[in-house]
């Protein structure tokens, strides 16, 4: 999945002359927590809500609004920014994002600003790939760390006619194995259950295949 | 509760049995058959007027159905239907596969349902059922756990264009999320549906999050409360009376409906809950008695899943059609049906309504258990805006 598809790319921006006052303002209306400062399309900066804190008087001197007023972004925003490229993978950004600890990642195209995403949309898209948007029931199973295991547990499925609507493959914490997590679209998975265990391999944490309530 | 003046209606065609797949699908008709003949024989028909089903109209259909999927299951409904061409529509797997006259069955269940909601709004009746109704989980343009057509959803809809302004609870008990139903009205602030369910962590249909509340206008009127696999009956029905009673008390529907799918007893080969055939005693109690609090009686019960036919689902439906009856109950099973049934059963037939208390050993993790769902009710309850 690329960056392309999850960033959005309506972004709220802000311009080296804005003042602090105005990027506040700027923050709270559009509900954002990042926004690029940009100079005829071209990115030159990011301001976060967190920099708008910092710039902010603290209460005791609130009589410093003037300062806000004064003060202009091209002071406050940082100017050295992490980017990434709309082609880039989604897990590279993530990755990136978790590297670094930053919120959000502004997408950058020839130098001019075409996005942005946030920790919000990598874990939208998360969700979406560990994946309850179909109808399915979940399986794990642990198999051998070993070529062609996916593939065999995949035949099984496709005996049964059944339709997968996501596939994880997780480290186990058993030496030699992995793990491979299944959403199945079938309200009744027994059948398919018992072609695992038939076939050699076992079946992870669910309900049925454990003794009762020690799952 | 007895209401001696209660007005009851019994919607049932023996041509419901055509809903069926394969003969070895778990959604199997014949459980309609026994429940039937154990209501017969406690006599609990008679005197009530049998109402026949007529199908759903085209009109009632598209009011929650996509055109072009009324189309597929018609076209799928032919006997030369090529049973691979209907994938895109959740046609044709082995959860829901096709069969000749699949289109006629499922409007006839749809009807049944909406036949049952009329009846209570005209005042015809005060509560009404269908038992071959409670097709949670189709979807608008898709088929999906054994369901085709959403009948509930039909019957809410025609309610709604009927009766304007009018106010329904749906009351979904059955082991899976009811997520047709709350897709079909997640913006919707004039249908509340509460669903009950085992979280979806490993069952189907994987739905029914607590954080799933509606959309715009109808956020807060999609409930869910998600509980632990393994939940036994009291922990089961405190949560139901926990949530219940304050959310329905503040909502004020002007029609109950309420889905007895009976698939969370220990017995269910599908799910994994622990609870006994005392709920199914308790909860149209429940649901029953809130109808003649809040909406002068209005009450329509549909049935839904429930995969030990043997077993449960006779018992269950029995029960819950003896509450709205307001008829007593023996406690033991009638003799000659047990003797009826007992031949062609795998497993030996309950004797009693109400399991013994002591029928399944206690789950060891049963404290853990009735904590992590405490929690989960109130969270529900906390982030419930109208309460
Ligand atoms: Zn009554
Ligand atoms: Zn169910």
């Amino acid at each position: 999945m690329l960056v392309e598809s999850i960033m959005t790319e309506n972004v709220v921006t802000l311009t080296q002359s804005m003042s602090v006052q105005d990027a506040l303002d700027i923050s709270k209306a559009h509900r954002v927590r990042h926004m690029p400062v940009v100079r005829d399309g071209y990115l030159v900066g990011l301001v976060s809500d967190r920099d708008l804190r910092d710039a902010k008087p603290s209460t005791l001197e609130s009589c410093d609004d003037q300062l806000l007023r004064e003060t202009l972004v091209d002071k406050i925003m940082v100017k050295d920014v992490h980017t990434c490229h709309r082609l880039d993978f989604v897990e590279d950004a993530a990755a990136q994002m978790h590297r670094h600890r930053i919120g959000c990642l502004p997408v950058v195209s020839q130098g001019r600003l075409v996005g942005i995403i946030s920790e919000r949309d990598i874990l939208h898209t998360l969700v979406e790939m560990m994946g309850v948007n179909a109808p399915t029931s979940r399986v794990e199973i642990e198999v051998p760390d070993r070529p062609g295991m996916l593939a065999d547990i995949a035949d099984l499925l496709r005996a049964r006619r059944m339709n997968t609507s996501t596939v994880m493959v997780f480290p186990s914490p058993v030496a030699g194995c992995k793990r491979i997590v299944f959403r199945v679209r079938t309200m009744d998975p027994r059948r398919f259950l018992q072609d695992i265990e038939n076939a050699g391999y076992t079946v992870i944490h669910h309900p049925c295949a454990s003794s009762q309530g020690e799952v | 509760m007895r209401h001696a003046e209660d007005k009851v209606a019994f919607v049932y065609s023996d041509a419901f049995t055509r809903y069926k797949f394969t003969e070895d699908h778990p959604f199997n008709p014949k459980r309609l058959e026994m429940t039937l003949d154990l209501i017969h024989t406690l006599r609990l028909l008679d005197g009530v007027p049998l109402i026949e089903p007529v199908p759903a109209t085209m009109e009632q259909l598209l009011a929650v159905h996509d055109s072009r999927y009324l189309d597929a299951v018609q076209r799928a409904s032919l006997p030369d239907a090529d049973p691979d061409s209907y994938a895109p529509w959740g046609l044709g797997t082995e959860d829901t596969p096709i069969f000749p006259g699949m289109h006629d069955a499922s409007a006839l269940v749809a009807g049944g349902t909406v036949q049952a909601a009329e009846l209570v709004m005209s005042g015809k009746a005060d509560h009404a059922i269908n038992l071959a109704g409670g097709l949670h989980h189709a979807h608008r343009a898709q088929a999906s756990g054994f369901c085709v057509y959403n009948d509930i959803a039909v019957a809410i809809a025609h309610v709604k264009k009927k009766y304007a302004g009018a106010r329904i609870a749906y009351i979904d008990t059955d082991a899976h999320h009811g997520d047709g139903v709350q897709w079909m009205f997640y913006e919707d602030p004039d249908v509340l549906t509460i669903s009950f369910h085992e979280t979806g962590k490993y069952l189907y249909p994987g739905t029914g999050e607590i954080t799933e509340r509606g959309e715009g206008r109808g956020y807060g009127y999609s409930l869910n409360v998600p509980l632990e696999a393994f939940t036994e009956d009291e922990s089961w029905m405190e949560s139901l009376t926990a949530i219940l009673e304050p959310v329905l008390d503040a909502f004020a529907p002007d029609l109950i409906i309420h889905q007895n799918g009976c698939d969370a007893h220990r017995y269910d080969p599908l799910t994994h809950l622990c609870a006994t055939t005392r709920i199914y005693r308790e909860m149209p109690r429940l649901t029953h008695r809130l109808a003649h609090k809040l909406c002068g009686g209005r009450y329509v019960a549909v049935g839904g899943g429930g995969y030990d036919i043997w077993r449960v689902v006779p018992r269950a439906w029995t029960m819950l059609w003896a509450e709205m009856l307001g008829r007593p109950l023996p406690e033991a099973l009638p003799p000659e049906w047990i003797a009826r049934w007992q031949g062609d059963a795998p497993d030996p037939l309950p004797t009693q309504f109400v399991d013994p208390p002591n029928l399944f050993e206690p789950i060891p993790r049963r404290a853990e258990i009735e904590e992590k769902n405490q929690i989960t009710v109130r969270r529900v309850l906390n982030g419930t805006p109208f309460l």
